[in-house]
């Protein structure tokens, strides 16, 4: 039991005490994270998830610049509670392209992982514009502005770029063509058979009755209309992974 | 450090280390912490081998209670499902007249019903059913789809102007502001309208719009504008507005006209669900009587 006397010799080299304290820790979170990378009950694969369309993307951008996050999550716990009142519980697919993720920790603001075609699009933009017309109660801030502040789309592409280079597969094809998607989403008058050929389950439609324009709202509105409305869960519950 | 070192004055062994002349008592931990300590440890192991744990190379181990989260919920959803089987069957399979004649059946129906509203209808409609601009009340006489049980079970069942369902309430005011009719007669149609119901409106220019009105809008809203629910044309000579009605608004409801857009609650909540919301709406205030009655 000699070796165990050689505590003091640690203790007395702050560098050495340092460096083997690190690779403890790192022991003990390489035993904890790594098996998460591959272990089959925190894998599940699921049908209908795609990379964001660049309209959703936008409004994507604009969920996380105006902070929308700090009071609404977007994480339907397996409670009774939660799925009764938003829908089936999320599942870790459904954020595979989100960089980064939205679950959030904190409710000021009700969930929003499945809002999507929950409410009408003037439901939305009546909401967004002074939530106190639809909801009296609400303590939301107004996101008026939005109604008529236009997308700046120069460069979008690179929005696209940047979250392939993360790891979202978006096709050189998207990210050519990602200002014409991003218009033509919203302009159900447009050429729109590429953007439904580059992406599935798209829904095209002027979002925001408010300005003939292309707008920020357009696409906040798009992008909530679209939260939780891509996976397949019929296909899911066939061989759901209970865990 | 072979040779434990005894300290004169309490008699107990030091740990032999020593910083200045000043050395450590080596006393044994307190009896009930260290028995605590070797309890958890204990506990540890059980935790390990009863519930999952540990991650091998496919999965980690179930553990002998094989406990999930998700497997909880869906023994506790099928445990609520299975108590309320029997009534919400009974309320699916009966017609609202059988529902209503049973005290027990009224009561389930109308209290689910006003939770389920408060969950699912008061983010468009109200937290009092009032309403808001674009979105109808539903305490008033002032029905776009009919207010009887029938009509209003409908509505919600299959919702309004709703692109995923096939037999959803359906009806598009033409947008008479491009090309069909212009500024001056649509001001006057506006005037005209505002007459319907007494309100503000100039009597020379009102006259000028009943012609056109009759001409472009009876054929939905009426000849006299008490409008027509089969085709969800809204009643325009009463008071009640669903998008306003001062002059600019009704005008701007002609010439670019809005169109409200409801879910249809039908497949996400069943028909015990509907039914149940249906009699709640219906008991509110404005529910009319059954069409048979």
């Amino acid at each position: 039991m000699s070796f165990l006397s050689k505590h003091a010799f640690i203790e007395r080299n702050a560098t050495l005490l340092l460096i083997l304290s690190l690779i403890t820790v790192l022991i003990g979170g390489i035993v904890e994270i790594v098996p998460l990378f591959y272990v089959k009950n925190t894998i599940e694969k699921v049908e209908g998830i795609r990379p964001y369309t660049p309209l959703e993307l936008a409004g994507r951008n604009i969920y996380i610049r105006e902070g929308c996050y700090l009071c609404h999550s977007q994480m339907i716990r397996p409670f009774r509670d939660e799925v009764e009142r938003y829908g089936h519980y999320s599942l870790a697919a459904e954020s595979m392209y989100d960089h980064p993720f939205q679950w959030g920790s904190k409710r000021t603001g009700p969930d929003l992982a499945r809002v999507g075609g929950r409410y009408s699009d003037e439901w939305h933009v009546q909401h967004l514009i002074k939530p106190q017309n639809v909801v009296p109660e609400s303590i939301m801030p107004s996101y008026g502005f939005l109604a008529s502040t236009p997308i700046n789309t120069k460069g979008f592409e690179d929005h696209l770029k940047a979250n392939r280079a993360v790891g979202v597969p978006y096709s050189d094809e998207m990210i050519e063509n990602a200002v014409t998607d991003l218009r033509a989403q919203a302009d159900p008058d447009a050429d729109t058979s590429g953007l439904e050929e580059r992406y599935q389950n798209v829904t095209i439609r002027k979002f925001n009755s408010e300005s003939s324009e292309l707008t920020e709202m357009d696409a906040l509105v798009a992008y909530l209309q679209m939260l939780g409305t891509l996976v397949d869960l019929e296909a899911y519950k066939q061989n759901e992974s209970l865990r | 450090m072979s040779e434990k070192e005894i300290d004169e004055v309490t008699g107990v062994a030091t740990t032999g280390h020593e910083w200045d002349g000043i050395k450590e008592l080596d006393n044994p931990m307190p009896r009930w912490w260290l028995y605590t300590f070797y309890a958890t440890i204990i506990f540890g192991i059980g935790y390990l081998i009863y519930y999952p744990a540990v991650p091998l190379t496919e999965n980690a181990t179930p553990g002998l209670s094989g406990q999930t989260n998700r497997g909880d919920l869906k023994i506790e959803l099928a445990k609520v499902k299975e108590g309320k089987a029997a009534i919400e069957e009974k309320i699916a399979t009966l017609d609202f007249f059988d529902i209503r004649k049973d005290e027990n059946l009224m009561r389930y129906s109308v209290a689910g019903g006003q939770s389920l509203y408060k969950v699912f209808c008061t983010q468009c409609h109200g937290t009092g059913a009032q309403g808001a601009p674009g979105f109808p009340n539903l305490n008033d006489d002032d029905w776009i789809w009919g207010g009887d049980i029938e009509s209003i079970y409908t509505t919600i069942k299959h919702g309004v102007r709703n692109d995923e369902d096939d037999e959803t309430r359906f009806s598009e005011m033409p947008n008479f502001g491009s090309g069909i009719l212009g500024n001056a007669d649509i001001e006057a149609v506006t005037h005209y309208v505002a007459s319907l119901s007494n309100s503000d409106h100039e009597v020379k220019l009102a006259q000028n719009g009943q012609e056109i009105f009759i001409e472009n809008c009876a054929a939905c809203h009426g000849d006299d504008g008490l409008g027509g629910r089969d085709l969800g044309a809204p009643n325009l000579a009463d008071s009640l507005w669903l998008y306003g009605g001062s002059l600019p608004e009704i005008s701007s409801q002609i010439a670019q006209p809005k169109h409200g857009v409801m879910p249809a609650w039908g497949e996400r909540l069943g028909e015990a669900k509907i039914k149940q919301l249906s009699l709640y709406i219906h008991g509110l205030g404005g529910g009319e009587r059954d069409l048979e009655d």
